[in-house]
């Protein structure tokens, strides 16, 4: 069975419908790229696979023994994380809160995870840096190294490249392939289409027209020709 | 000075103002940094308007122990600005100023219908500024403020790995599984429990200096979460204890005192984070 199957969701806020019976699945170790326009409700399905909001219809089955706390998230940062006064670590560590039910602390094993997500990152030497003095592209890690600690299964990432100069955006699109080659697998919301075909298994397409399939086949279809120059 | 002081210390009311000062100091810049950080500062202030009514009513129905009404009333406005408080913003913040606004107009309406005592300004005034309440107080409500302190404290500690993660990102802690709404709520319970408390020492329009000054000033020097809690802990303390015994020897007010001494520490803090 697939990790996450949807199926006929339609998505929105209140009785605002933005995207209509929406269907689709992603396997264990896929790659799922989710585009569109601005707008056409990437972010609301992201949300609602989060299930932080709910559909307005239709359903969202996680197979697999996926639980609704071993799914990772990447959020975009907010304004209050700009001058939060943390330790890379503490932040890091919050990551296990979720698989901690009601226990009061942190025990050993969640620490040593909480490192050895650090080392994936290659942020270890970071560990007592304060969040708000690093860069962009160290607080992105400080914040994919938070998501490792709450899944070793799924990921789901909005936007985690936005505000990042060149160079780093392609540091960051390597190590989120190389966690996907590990065998996460990952769900990403991206404007940068060029960015989707070169490191995505499958496209969701949403918007006017809406597409999934394999990268190839979004390559040859209508909505993905103009795209052509890609290649 | 010193002789002063010790001179004052025999005195029981003035031991139990330095007991409850140093509770209240510890318990309101426990939760301060993480209201600061979650931009709920005046949820805090809007809660002691509504602390101010209840016990406007409270003084009206010559309650004796004006807590057991204050409390809930409190911690139900609490509840519901929070509710209405998460996700949207302005809404929430017209619902701040209405029911801190409404709460302070009605309580000051009724004082003036139904005077208890002849004078009906003096009361107002103490209750806003704390005047003198923190050297009258009873050995049962020490007792009050005790319990509630080490059960607010117990919170602190139990849920301060919790409190992090939702207070630094609550839509990851939702969707990794922790309860955010539960949590917002324990949060907002506790800084009701803590403002009727403090109405006592600094009354209720100075309770938010208690509550941002020592997390501000420790946002200025230290750089995790724990050092910022535990500075602004110890800091709240010493100022409160240094604003207590000036207010003793100087004979000013007590909880303009504190708030003055909270200001100097954070301009202080402040140069200091500058500095170094």
């Amino acid at each position: 069975m697939a990790l996450l199957t949807v199926k006929d969701l339609t998505l929105g806020y209140d009785s605002h419908v933005i995207v209509e019976k929406l269907n689709f699945s992603v396997n264990a170790g896929d790659y799922l790229c989710i585009v569109g326009e601005n707008g056409s409700g990437k972010t609301t399905l992201l949300r609602t696979l989060l299930h932080l909001i709910n559909p307005i219809s239709g359903e969202i089955l996680m197979g697999d023994d996926l639980k609704k706390n071993e799914i990772g998230y990447l959020p975009q940062q907010t304004v209050i994380q700009k001058d939060f006064p943390a330790s890379v670590r503490e932040i890091v560590l919050s990551g296990c809160t979720g698989r901690m039910g009601l226990r009061p602390f942190y025990n050993a094993k969640e620490k040593q995870l909480a490192a050895e997500s650090m080392e994936r990152m290659s942020i270890t030497p970071l560990a007592n840096r304060c969040y708000r003095e690093l860069s962009g592209g160290q607080q992105q890690r400080v914040l994919l190294a938070r998501a490792l600690c709450a899944t070793g299964k799924l990921l789901i990432l909005d936007e985690p490249v936005s505000g990042l100069d060149p160079y780093v955006t392609s540091e960051m699109y390597e190590l989120i392939a190389e966690l996907n080659r590990d065998g996460i697998t990952i769900i990403m919301i991206s404007h940068d289409i060029t960015a989707a075909v070169k490191y995505a298994s499958h496209i969701l397409h949403i918007g006017e027209t809406v597409f999934f399939g394999t990268k190839d086949e979004y390559l040859n279809s209508d909505t993905g020709k103009w795209k052509d120059y890609v290649r | 000075m010193l002789d002063k002081i010790v001179f004052y210390l025999q005195y029981p009311f003035v031991r139990y103002a330095l007991i409850v000062g140093v509770l209240i100091s510890l318990c309101s810049s426990l939760l301060g940094v993480t209201l600061v950080l979650k931009r709920f500062s005046f949820i805090g202030d809007g809660l002691s308007h509504v602390a101010f009514g209840a016990m406007a009513i409270a003084a009206v129905l010559k309650m004796t122990n004006n807590m057991l009404l204050v409390l809930p009333i409190t911690v139900i406005s609490a509840v519901l600005l929070l509710r209405t408080g998460t996700n949207t913003r302005i809404k929430g913040d017209a619902a701040i100023a209405m029911i801190s606004v409404g709460a302070m107009a009605f309580g000051y309406l009724i004082m003036n219908i139904f005077p208890t005592s002849a004078n009906v300004s003096g009361d107002v005034c103490s209750t806003l500024f704390g005047s003198t309440s923190i050297l009258t107080l009873s050995i049962e409500e020490v007792w009050l403020c005790i319990i509630l302190s080490v059960i607010v404290v117990v919170i602190f500690i139990v849920f301060y790995n919790k409190i992090f993660a939702v207070t630094f990102d609550e839509n990851f802690s939702m969707a990794t599984g922790t309860n955010a709404g539960a949590y917002n709520l324990l949060i907002a319970i506790t800084i009701a429990v803590i403002i009727v408390l403090a109405m006592n020492l600094v009354g209720s329009l100075l309770i938010s200096a208690l509550v941002i000054f020592p997390a501000l000033s420790a946002m200025r020097l230290f750089n995790s979460f724990k050092g910022v809690t535990v500075f602004s802990a110890v800091l709240s303390v010493i100022s409160s204890l240094l604003g207590i015994f000036i207010s003793i020897l100087a004979g000013t007010p007590v909880g303009s005192t504190i708030v003055a001494v909270d200001i100097i520490a954070f301009v202080l803090c402040y140069i200091a984070g500058l500095v170094l």
